[in-house]
């Protein structure tokens, strides 16, 4: 007989593997990336293949440069390229997009040790490097179905910056904006997309409800507050986007229930603060990275305690 | 309040299985330790002729037990062996003649008192037969039985694959409620509360009709989520309680004890007959014809596998106890145990360690942790050899029931390193009091 492997229990694991969670959110975020397509036109599949792409392949060289274990097999690259990519226009320059795509993988995760080490939402904070460095280009918005593969842009607003600037004929209606036929970055407009992956990474225990359901009716109670239109305000911007797909990693964020409220509800208040009160019409990114830099607070704070029948600690 | 909690297979493929006798072993090795506290000392030597139910090792100490022969036959030899745990004990090695002739003292033990019943309870020889091994006497050792509100009978077999208790439901239920006959005699008990988890219809039935019979003895059906038999958390799901850290169920007015060992008690009380053989499910996926065994304490496994049809395929682990809480053996000559409920012989595929993969903070562990522990932190406290954030994290509620290792989707050894850190604990606290002491001097 050959020796028998002797190890401690258990002796049994569950089906959940670091692969097939991340697998289960490329999943959760094909019906956007579908509608991205159906609304941009071919080029917006182009740019997500071109962030898919060079993530994976910056996550490659790096590991095989510093002599790491290969981690490109754990999709978390692949989940990370997506998500850059709906948070870019359709119009964004291919190698721009590389630029963004090797700042998310390299600076933002691997040096600060790989998955799960990293602080900030890597595809999030490269998104803002972006914002800084490619101003022009990160702001140019395009009428949806006006590109296909060409660079023929047709200028529009995004429905915040119509409404930050006022200008009420250029805000698309409820409908629009919940199909997402209007300008704005590749994965965040069409709001049913967005809420159907949602329900599946629900459905399928990857996220809990805490930190979306906080993010969203904070923003939606504080609109209601300052006397702003609540499903305008819900349904614009990278707030559904943000709240259910950025919001959740699980590296960046909290992972008790009332510490994923919390989380959320700061989300929602720095959000309308931003949108509101800043200079930007759009403050989901920033909002999630500032929560991002407050998790191992939040966590402490919220600590759930030992269940030690009252005897104290 | 719910206690978290995991789903898992349960796998509970013998549950219909009358067990079956095995052939008398040809030789049985019976190690003087298969309880918790201090190895039995042998009182037998080689050449000795023993008898079947014979005394071969008695207590030292108080937290320590019997031990008597399983076989009727010859003592090849008295010598130290290393266990599966790893450490050196006494054993004691007999070649059966294969009568199984009863010895003569054997005679029912005559019990009229709490007093004489501790007395049977000790000579028989019985440990907390769940898995624990915890010597029973000890624990009827109450000292006010005023204390004592309810007795918490556990019947949740919880582990996949084990279905051991389940039978002794089934097909030893009287001797059950014998065994809650005289709890409620002589330790004048007036509750009983049988807890079993909602995958055992039938034993839930069987066990319901008997205690339609009786007044004062409650069947508790619990949902299927592992680990409703640890005896923390059997207590506060019946209950309602949860027993303080570092004390005991006596504290919340309980005493736990497992079906099988309250079986075996109603059943010595009548014939005086000790523990000498166990019903044990031999299941997995390396074994050809799954089923419930009757055993002599000391047979070896590879004696229960060849009685449950030999191997299927070569197996690449081996268990005593199911998979969730079971102790993998070095080989198959290892000895059945007074407290082996299971042995399970898994093939390449089902022994196969998924790999190790770095932390994502998913924080699945804490999330399902029965007592809310956090083993993400006290990985890092251990790595950091911080004893005082261990004491904080409470490290030493941790009773290793695996769940946290199961929903890790990183397979992170949290098990491993939750044992590891407890010792590192126990080391930091001896040190702090040691420095204490030596303040105050």
């Amino acid at each position: 007989m050959a020796k028998l492997i002797s190890n401690v229990s258990p002796h049994f694991s569950g089906k959940r593997t670091t692969q097939n969670i991340m697998l289960d959110v490329i999943i959760a975020l094909m019906p956007a990336a579908v509608a991205s397509v159906i609304i941009f036109g071919l080029r917006a599949l182009l740019v997500i293949a071109v962030c898919v792409a060079a993530c994976v392949a910056s996550e490659w060289v790096f590991e095989k440069l510093c002599k790491r274990e290969n981690t490109i097999f754990d999709l978390s690259a692949v989940v990370t390229g997506m998500l850059l990519a709906f948070n870019l226009p359709v119009s964004i320059p291919i190698w721009q997009a590389v630029i963004g795509s090797v700042a998310a993988i390299i600076v933002v995760k691997q040096l600060f040790g790989g998955i799960g080490q990293n602080f900030a939402n890597p595809a999030i904070t490269a998104r803002i490097i972006m914002l800084v460095a490619f101003a022009g280009s990160m702001s140019n918005w395009t009428k949806p179905g006006g590109l296909n593969l060409s660079a023929d842009v047709v200028s529009s607003a995004t429905p915040l910056a119509a409404a930050a600037k006022g200008q009420t004929d250029a805000m698309p209606d409820y409908l629009t904006l919940f199909l997402g036929n209007h300008a704005g970055c590749l994965g965040e407009t069409c709001a049913a997309a967005i809420l159907l992956g949602c329900l599946y990474l629900l459905v399928r225990g990857v996220i809990s409800w805490h930190t979306p359901v906080a993010f969203v009716a904070t923003v939606a109670l504080m609109s209601l507050i300052c006397g702003k239109d609540v499903l305008y305000q819900v349904l614009s911007g990278g707030l559904l986007l943000g709240a259910c797909f950025m919001a959740t990693d699980y590296a960046t964020t909290p992972s008790t229930k009332w510490s994923k409220i919390v989380f959320g509800v700061g989300c929602g208040l720095v959000t309308i603060l931003i949108r509101f009160w800043g200079n930007l019409p759009e403050g989901v990114s920033y909002s999630i990275l500032l929560m991002n830099i407050l998790t191992p607070y939040i966590s402490r704070l919220t600590r759930q305690k030992p269940l030690t029948g009252g005897v104290k600690v | 309040m719910k206690l978290h909690g995991i789903r898992v297979p349960h796998k509970k493929n013998t549950a219909d299985c009358e067990p079956i006798r095995i052939p008398v072993p040809k030789t049985v090795t019976i190690p003087m330790s298969m309880h918790i506290g201090k190895p039995a000392k042998p009182v037998v030597r080689r050449g000795d002729l023993v008898k079947v139910g014979q005394l071969i090792g008695e207590p030292d100490g108080f937290v320590s037990s019997t031990i008597h022969a399983s076989v009727s036959g010859k003592v090849a030899k008295v010598d130290e062996m290393i266990s599966s745990m790893g450490m050196k004990v006494q054993c004691v090695t007999i070649e059966a003649d294969g009568e199984q002739t009863l010895y003569e003292g054997i005679k029912a033990p005559k019990v009229d008192d709490f007093e004489s019943l501790k007395t049977a309870v000790k000579e028989s020889g019985i440990v907390g037969l769940g898995g624990a091994g915890f010597p029973t006497f000890v624990k009827l050792s109450v000292k006010d039985l005023e204390k004592v509100e309810a007795v918490v009978i556990n019947a949740a077999e919880c582990e996949p694959y084990i279905t051991s208790d389940t039978r002794t439901m089934m097909d030893n239920g009287e001797y059950v409620f014998k065994g809650i006959d005289a709890l409620r005699k002589y330790m004048k008990v007036s509750r009983f509360i049988i807890g079993i988890e909602n995958n055992k219809k039938d034993a839930i039935a069987r066990m319901q009709s008997l205690a339609d019979k009786t007044k004062d003895v409650e069947v508790h059906v619990m949902p299927s989520i592992y680990p409703q038999g640890g005896e923390k958390v059997l207590v506060f799901n019946t209950m309602g309680r949860v027993i303080p850290k570092g004390g005991l169920p006596l504290d919340v007015g309980a005493v736990v004890i497992n079906v099988t060992t309250l079986a075996f008690i109603g059943h010595y009380l009548e014939d005086g007959i000790p523990l000498v053989e166990k019903c044990i499910t031999v299941d997995g996926s390396a074994v050809k014809e799954p089923k419930n065994v009757i055993a002599p304490i000391g047979t070896s496994i590879a004696d229960l596998i060849e009685a449950a049809g030999g191997y299927k395929t070569e197996p690449r682990k081996i268990l005593y106890g199911g998979p969730m809480m079971g102790i993998a053996v070095p080989s198959d000559g290892e000895p059945v145990l007074k407290n082996t409920n299971a042995i399970i012989a898994m093939d390449e595929k089902e022994a196969a360690p998924r790999k190790t993969t770095a932390c994502i903070g998913c924080g699945a562990c804490m999330n399902h942790c029965p007592f809310r522990l956090d083993p993400r932190s006290i990985a890092k406290a251990y790595q950091l050899d911080r004893g005082e954030d261990l004491e904080k994290l409470c490290v030493d509620l941790c009773m290793e029931c695996g769940c946290c290792s199961y929903v890790c989707p990183a397979n992170r050894p949290l098990v491993q390193t939750n044992k590891l850190a407890k010792v590192k604990l126990r080391a930091y606290l001896t040190k702090k009091k040691a420095e204490a002491e030596k303040e105050g001097k």
